[in-house]
């Protein structure tokens, strides 16, 4: 479903003088002017959007993952009805779960009803990356740090999670990018994020800038965001660099 | 939960349309999708098939084969369409190269990783027992790496099929997302139904390659992964690339 509720916003009114608008009128492949134009207005939103949409989506979705894998992580039978269940979640194509989310009650055509989707393509991801980060600490670390007098608590935290951190933040990169594409097509449902002005487009009879605007900004905010969780990793676990060396 | 049931109703009368009795059916448009998506699942792996197990057998270019998924991951799948219309134009060859976009990367690091990661004595013993390079990549280290191989090819099915819903807006006038796109005539409870269709889609294609892939494995690979008790629930995802960048 469509809510596109602004057209106008699109190709401008043809006003002024002839040559103003004459990119625009004879759709050329990109109009900078048109671009600096609504950039304010249109564009510029629609980022804001995308990523408050994406950032909200994965930490809810790391919240309940990394719940559900330090569960997993001491009792082994959680893990399979768990990988199951977001497995099926994951294999769902995102505009079929965003429809069939509509119909329920509090959700309806909202933004909510894009991020219980979009939270739901994270679990798979970060619960697995999580859980195999844990698992993968060797178990005579584990053994040295209760040979030291630790709890089982503070091993958790001072030893398994540093330790399991470049695991977690691959996880975490994979389902911020997947978590920025999906968040295109949650123009379907609602009128939030970079799919808003790419639909708008394609209803316009193709207006070409602004597609390849929106399309281009969708994709570098996806490469952005994955250089930035590289530069995060990099700062958070020094060690693994110096061991690669 | 009205609209749900409306929604069953609408399947279960195969997409008719009270207000439109020459309007295609459920099926015809089922069948369509998966037309279109086996099409791009082939050219996918003709291309992503090779050139990774390839490279995989040469054990070069790496860095390249494993972060190009990263890569295509990042491309959001509606933003490379919107970009596609602009510079090709509407119509089923945009859609197409869309879905080979997103695929191909996908098949080409799981073959890359799967076959490069085949055990190097087994592949030394081989090579002692006076097996040819190609003989070497086809008997020994293809049958070793279906897991890999299928987990790829799984994800990119899954993939296309979910983006050839959101193809038929933005270029191609077929398949389920003709209804998805077309709420006015089909209201809610149509486009909902043609949601739970392309979800069910979706499975069912991860299902019968999941078959697939079982008949396929060696009886020894199936053994080891028994008695690890890793079963298929590994091969869920692809390559979750733990490699910093």
């Amino acid at each position: 479903m469509i809510a596109l509720a602004t057209p106008a916003v699109v190709i401008p009114t043809f006003g002024g003088s002839p040559s103003s608008y004459a990119c625009e009128r004879a759709n050329r492949l990109f109009c900078a002017n048109w671009v600096s134009r609504n950039w304010s207005s249109v564009l510029w939103p629609a980022l804001r959007q995308h990523i408050v949409l994406s950032v909200v989506a994965v930490a809810i979705g790391f919240a309940i993952a990394f719940a559900l894998a330090l569960v997993a992580h001491r009792r082994r039978a959680v893990e399979r009805p768990v990988i199951l269940i977001s497995g099926v979640l994951y294999t769902i194509p995102s505009l079929a779960l965003f429809e069939i989310l509509v119909p329920f009650r509090p959700l309806g055509l909202s933004a909510r009803t894009a991020e219980v989707a979009l939270v739901s393509y994270t679990l798979l991801i970060l619960f697995r990356n999580i859980l195999t980060g844990l698992r993968d600490v060797p178990d005579d670390v584990r053994e040295a740090a209760a040979g030291m007098g630790m709890t089982a608590r503070q091993t958790l935290w001072r030893v398994e999670l540093p330790l399991a951190l470049p695991s977690i933040i691959a996880g975490v990169r994979i389902a911020t990018v997947t978590v920025i594409a999906l968040a295109t097509v949650a123009s379907y449902i609602c009128d939030e994020g970079l799919g808003v002005p790419i639909l708008a487009a394609i209803q316009d009879g193709v207006f070409k800038t602004e597609l390849i605007t929106a399309g281009g900004l969708a994709v570098a905010l996806a490469l952005c965001a994955d250089g930035l969780l590289v530069l995060l990793q990099r700062a958070l676990t020094p060690w693994s660099r110096a061991q690669a060396r | 939960m009205h609209t749900l049931i409306e929604a069953l109703r609408f399947i279960g009368h195969n997409g008719a349309l009270p207000s439109d009795p020459a309007a295609p059916t459920l099926v015809h448009l089922t069948l369509q999708m998966l037309a279109i998506s086996g099409v791009g699942i082939a050219i996918s792996l003709a291309v992503g098939l090779p050139l990774g197990a390839w490279l995989g057998h040469l054990h070069r270019f790496s860095f390249a084969a494993i972060n190009v998924s990263n890569f295509g991951r990042a491309l959001p799948s509606l933003a490379v369409l919107a970009i596609g219309d602009a510079i090709l134009g509407l119509g089923l060859t945009v859609t197409e190269v869309a879905l080979v976009i997103l695929a191909a990367p996908i098949v080409l690091t799981n073959a890359y990783v799967g076959i490069s990661g085949v055990d190097p004595e087994i592949v030394d013993a081989a090579r002692g027992m006076g097996m040819s390079g190609w003989r070497i990549l086809w008997r020994i280290e293809v049958p070793l790496a279906i897991p890999l191989l299928f987990a790829g090819i799984r994800t990119a099915a899954v993939y296309v099929v979910a983006t050839a819903t959101i193809a038929s807006l933005a270029g191609y006038n077929g398949g389920l997302g003709y209804i998805i796109s077309d709420e006015q005539s089909y209201h809610l409870s149509g486009v909902l139904g043609a949601a739970i269709c392309v979800a069910g889609l979706a499975l069912l294609v991860e299902g019968v390659l999941a078959l697939v892939q079982r008949s396929l494995t060696p009886h020894g690979v199936r053994l080891e992964q028994d008695v690890r008790g890793e079963e298929d629930l590994d091969a869920l995802l692809p390559v979750t690339s733990a490699s910093p960048l």
